[in-house]
């Protein structure tokens, strides 16, 4: 290390130094303007959580109280661990036929890692994430959730 | 009226009622009463303080729960490590382990006697102060080291020999930095230093060299309270806790206590060295200024500076990374040693040719 190295190494160091403490100083002296801290569960109503944000998986029912699972079980073959399970029966159209369609989808939530393959597996983007994450209960029956809601039908023009 | 003349009155009641032996033994507990005092307040406000400066330098809230702003956050943590069970776990060494902590709260207590708190507040005023307080405070390491080997773990043993290694290295450039104050004052007598700065705080009347050597003595002084960036005894992530991995309750808080009574000292011997102690601070002939200056109590000049050094090592910790124990050594001997060791050369010129104010 020649002299002019060591020089230089003092003065860069003092200097990154000086630049660390000038950002926490800043902090310090605005630290009461702005805040990362959540306040949870203080701030319950007014908690805001990112667009992106996996809690569990939901089914999405529009007004008429329709959906647009056709039960083709995509979902369930995408979940590497077995969280979902599609029941499907045989709807009769107007012209006769049997077509298949969605009886109750079934949702472990206990079972969940919350991967997303499942909604990017969809092909009629009927399920989706929803950003909810107080899931706790006092038993894990509660957990196996029925995602299609009662009396619910695929929506029309949803194959 | 102030502390001196309250002291002062003290003195003379006791001398006249009592006889000598019995009034200098009852100053004795009244002094011991009042640093064991000193230590309770400052722990408690010291760790608020602590938690305070760094929750705002990370944008958060800190404690907020207990009393307004969180301020009683303290008081029930210590209530909480009274009441919790001492433990002494089975194969340690029994007395050793059980003798660190209080070896290391002592060494504490003991360095207070040179201390000016206040004009004329100082338990004892021995002519070799700034000696004494640099001998004693490297008492400490051996509570350290008792507490690590009597553990009979090696994480605990393992912060031990680090914070041995960095407590024998960084005492010599703390050592010399204090030097260089004693060059220019000629005493090492704790008023006669606080007395020198009359005139203007060291920082401003000894050129560059106090300058470089307020700087080291501030890193050093880091260095040798264990704190972060030096923390490696202690070293969260590697050695758990380090030295004091196996305690509990009331051993583990005189440990952590002690922790925050030598910054506090260390910065009150940096605010005596280089920002003048007790002193005012002046400004050469503007005498409106200097006058308001005087009204404002010693006591409150001497902590306001102290606590200004605490701050500046609180801001240290919450910002520099923790240092690898190669960078840690060669940081004090290619650096901070020589540079020091420079400049006292420097200083002693200086004070020789009296270019000092």
């Amino acid at each position: 290390m020649t002299l002019k190295q060591y020089f230089s190494n003092i003065f860069t160091g003092v200097k990154s130094l000086a630049t660390g403490m000038k950002v926490t100083g800043g902090y310090f002296l605005r630290h009461h303007k702005e805040k990362i801290t959540e306040q949870y569960p203080d701030n319950r109503d007014t908690l805001v959580l990112a667009e992106r944000f996996r809690g569990e998986v939901i089914m999405t029912h529009d007004d008429n109280n329709e959906h647009a699972c056709t039960g083709c079980t995509a979902c369930e073959l995408a979940c590497p661990n077995g969280t979902i399970k599609i029941i499907t029966k045989f709807d009769l159209t107007p012209e006769g036929k049997k077509k298949k369609a969605l009886d109750t989808f079934i949702y472990h939530l206990e079972l969940c890692t919350m991967c997303n393959l499942c909604v990017e597996a969809c092909p009629t983007s009927a399920i989706t994430m929803a950003p909810t994450f107080e899931h706790s209960v006092f038993d894990r029956s509660q957990l196996i959730k029925k995602l299609n809601k009662p009396g619910s039908k695929i929506r029309e023009g949803v194959e | 009226m102030s502390f001196e003349t309250l002291a002062n009155w003290v003195h003379n009641w006791l001398y006249e009622t009592l006889h000598p032996t019995v009034a200098l033994l009852v100053e004795f507990a009244i002094v011991g009463v009042l640093i064991i005092g000193l230590f309770a307040v400052l722990g408690l406000v010291l760790v608020m303080m602590e938690r305070k400066v760094s929750s705002w330098m990370q944008l958060r809230l800190g404690p907020n729960r207990i009393g307004p702003w969180g301020w009683f956050q303290t008081v029930a943590d210590t209530l909480k490590l009274i009441v919790k069970e001492g433990m002494t776990p089975n194969n340690v060494d029994k007395l050793l382990f059980n003798m660190a902590p209080m070896l290391v709260i002592v060494v504490s207590m003991v360095i207070m006697a040179p201390i000016m708190f206040a004009k004329g507040i100082q338990i004892w005023d021995i002519n070799i102060g700034v000696l004494f307080v640099a001998a004693v405070s490297s008492l400490s390491i051996i509570g350290v080291l008792m507490a690590g080997w009597a553990s009979n773990n090696k994480y605990s043993l393992l912060g031990a020999m680090r914070s041995g290694a960095q407590i024998v290295s960084y005492e010599l450039s703390a050592g010399l930095s204090i030097l260089v104050i004693v060059v220019l004052t000629g005493s090492l007598k704790m008023s006669d230093i606080v007395m020198a700065q009359a005139d203007g705080w060291w920082l401003f009347k000894g050129h560059v060299p106090a300058i470089i050597a307020f700087v080291i003595f501030i890193i050093a002084a880091t260095a040798e309270t264990n704190r972060a960036p030096f923390d490696l005894a202690e070293a969260e992530s590697e050695l758990t806790a380090g030295f004091h991995t196996e305690y509990s309750g009331m051993k583990f808080a005189l440990f952590f206590l002690a922790e925050y009574v030598n910054i506090f000292v260390v910065c009150a011997i940096g605010a005596t060295l280089f920002l003048g102690g007790w002193m005012p601070f002046h400004i050469g002939n503007w005498e409106g200024f200097n006058h308001v200056m005087d009204y404002i109590p010693s006591s409150v000049w001497f902590f306001g500076k102290t606590f200004l050094l605490i701050f500046v090592i609180m801001w240290f910790r919450w910002t520099f990374p923790r240092l690898r124990i190669d960078q840690l050594l060669s940081l004090e001997w290619k650096y901070l040693l020589p540079i020091s060791m420079f400049n006292i050369l420097l200083v002693t010129i200086i004070a020789l040719a009296g270019w000092h104010f």
